[in-house]
């Protein structure tokens, strides 16, 4: 059985109707992580042992374990206490909270290394604690750590990939169904890779840019 | 929570460990291979290396590890590759993870201070010599590290041969998911053994750090 990459056009649209959702579920993942980040890095950094040490052991558990079981946990896990989320909320969820660990912990560094002037300054002038965390400290850092988090985001992207296992039909499930229509696995997971490798090359531009602004921006 | 289902089922899980362990040590092997081959040929003096180099991390950076393993898989035999779901599993991912150790390992060639390579060749040796006897020396203490990283990377990313059917730590929790419907005992029983491979070979990377920098 050679190659035959005829068969391809006639489902170029459902391959392409997946790359878009493969860029929906992307940025809403990545959305979810980047606010998730900040939120866990804050609360791992200032609120009290009951709350901090639960989320540590959250952490931990979440750096330590693999994604794809994860995603099995959210999405079959939820549906035993009786939340039935759809499968593409799920993945953004499963996606988001692994990305959002990493960030947090990128973030919580960034945090710690913000000027202590800085925290001291903004209370001097009457601002509140929560008030000089989320005008003044939390922002410096995370502009401090756009270019990491821009690494993690580009894993997000290849990581989209494991939800078409729970059954969100993006990019990797679109190249499933046409190939269980035509039994032509090589030319599918083919050009399911040149349209990720595209949605990354993107994505790569997109965050460059961003950096360069911030850059800019000092 | 379940215990009587999980005392039940956890000699499986052990089971599947051990495929998760024997994944990991092997596709480490093939990626430590890659990479030193990718780093040799992105630091080649030939343009043409270079141009394959750079192409390997791109592409295999560039798309996810899942297609790559599908594409090995399920589209091996169509070009005459045929592999089980074992060593299809190792292969791709150990391709996959070479990508990113090339790039570690170039990055721990590059960060040895040029004097050295300048001094070395200054005191008459070959560009070979100098390669093998000073700098590679010193890079390989300087990657141990970074090294770690990926390989933690790696050992989770092993879960991906579960979507290819191969029995190991994720493919046994889905498998019990399913027929028992209780995922949370399962995730519990697969999470700890993942965490407890992970803390092992955190253990052993930090061991051969401390050796390699008090030599």
């Amino acid at each position: 059985m050679g190659l035959d990459f005829s068969v391809v056009p006639k489902f170029m649209d459902v391959i392409l109707l997946g790359g878009l959702w493969t860029v929906a579920i992307t940025v809403c993942a990545a959305l979810l992580s980047f606010f998730g980040g900040i939120f866990f890095a804050v609360v791992a950094l200032y609120a009290p042992a009951v709350i901090r040490l639960p989320m540590r052991a959250f952490e931990w558990v979440f750096m330590g374990t693999p994604l794809l079981l994860q995603l099995f946990l959210i999405y079959f896990g939820l549906v035993q206490v009786g939340i039935d989320l759809p499968a593409f909320v799920a993945g953004v969820i499963g996606l988001g909270l692994h990305f959002a660990v990493y960030n947090s912990e990128l973030i919580q560094t960034a945090i710690v290394a913000v000027d202590k002037g800085q925290m001291e300054a903004a209370r001097t002038l009457g601002l509140s604690r929560g008030q000089a965390l989320r005008k003044v400290v939390v922002p410096q850092a995370v502009r401090d750590v756009i270019p990491p988090i821009g690494n993690n985001m580009i894993a997000l992207l290849k990581d989209s990939a494991l939800v078409s296992v729970i059954g969100v039909s993006e990019l990797t499930l679109s190249a499933q169904l046409a190939i269980g229509r035509t039994y032509r696995p090589f030319e599918f997971y083919l050009v399911a890779a040149v349209v990720y490798y595209i949605i990354n090359l993107g994505m790569e531009y997109v965050l460059r840019k961003i950096e360069r602004r911030i850059a800019l921006a000092r | 929570m379940d215990t009587d289902l999980m005392l039940k089922v956890y000699p499986f899980f052990l089971k599947a460990a051990w495929v998760t362990i024997e994944l990991s040590l092997l596709t480490t092997i093939l990626g430590l291979a890659c990479g030193a081959l990718g780093a040799a040929a992105r630091l080649s003096r030939l343009a043409f290396f270079r141009f394959l180099g750079t192409a390997y991390v791109s592409l295999f950076r560039g798309t996810p590890a899942l297609i790559q393993l599908f594409l090995l898989y399920f589209g091996g035999p169509q070009i005459g590759i045929q592999l089980d779901a074992f060593q299809a599993g190792v292969i791709g991912l150990g391709i996959n993870i070479g990508a990113y150790m090339t790039e570690t390992i170039r990055g721990a060639i590059i960060a040895v201070d040029k004097g050295q390579t300048e001094a070395a060749r200054t005191l008459g040796m070959s560009r070979f010599q100098t390669m093998a006897r000073v700098i590679l020396p010193q890079a390989a203490r300087l990657m141990i590290r970074p090294l770690g990283v990926n390989i933690n990377a790696l050992i989770k990313g092993t879960a991906l041969v579960a979507a290819i059917s191969v029995v190991e730590l994720t493919y046994t929790a889905q498998r019990y998911i399913g027929s028992t419907y209780k995922p949370f005992e399962m995730f519990m029983l697969s999470g700890a053994l993942y965490m407890v491979i992970i803390y092992v070979a955190g253990r052993a990377i930090a061991w051969a750090d401390r050796k390699a920098r008090i030599a």
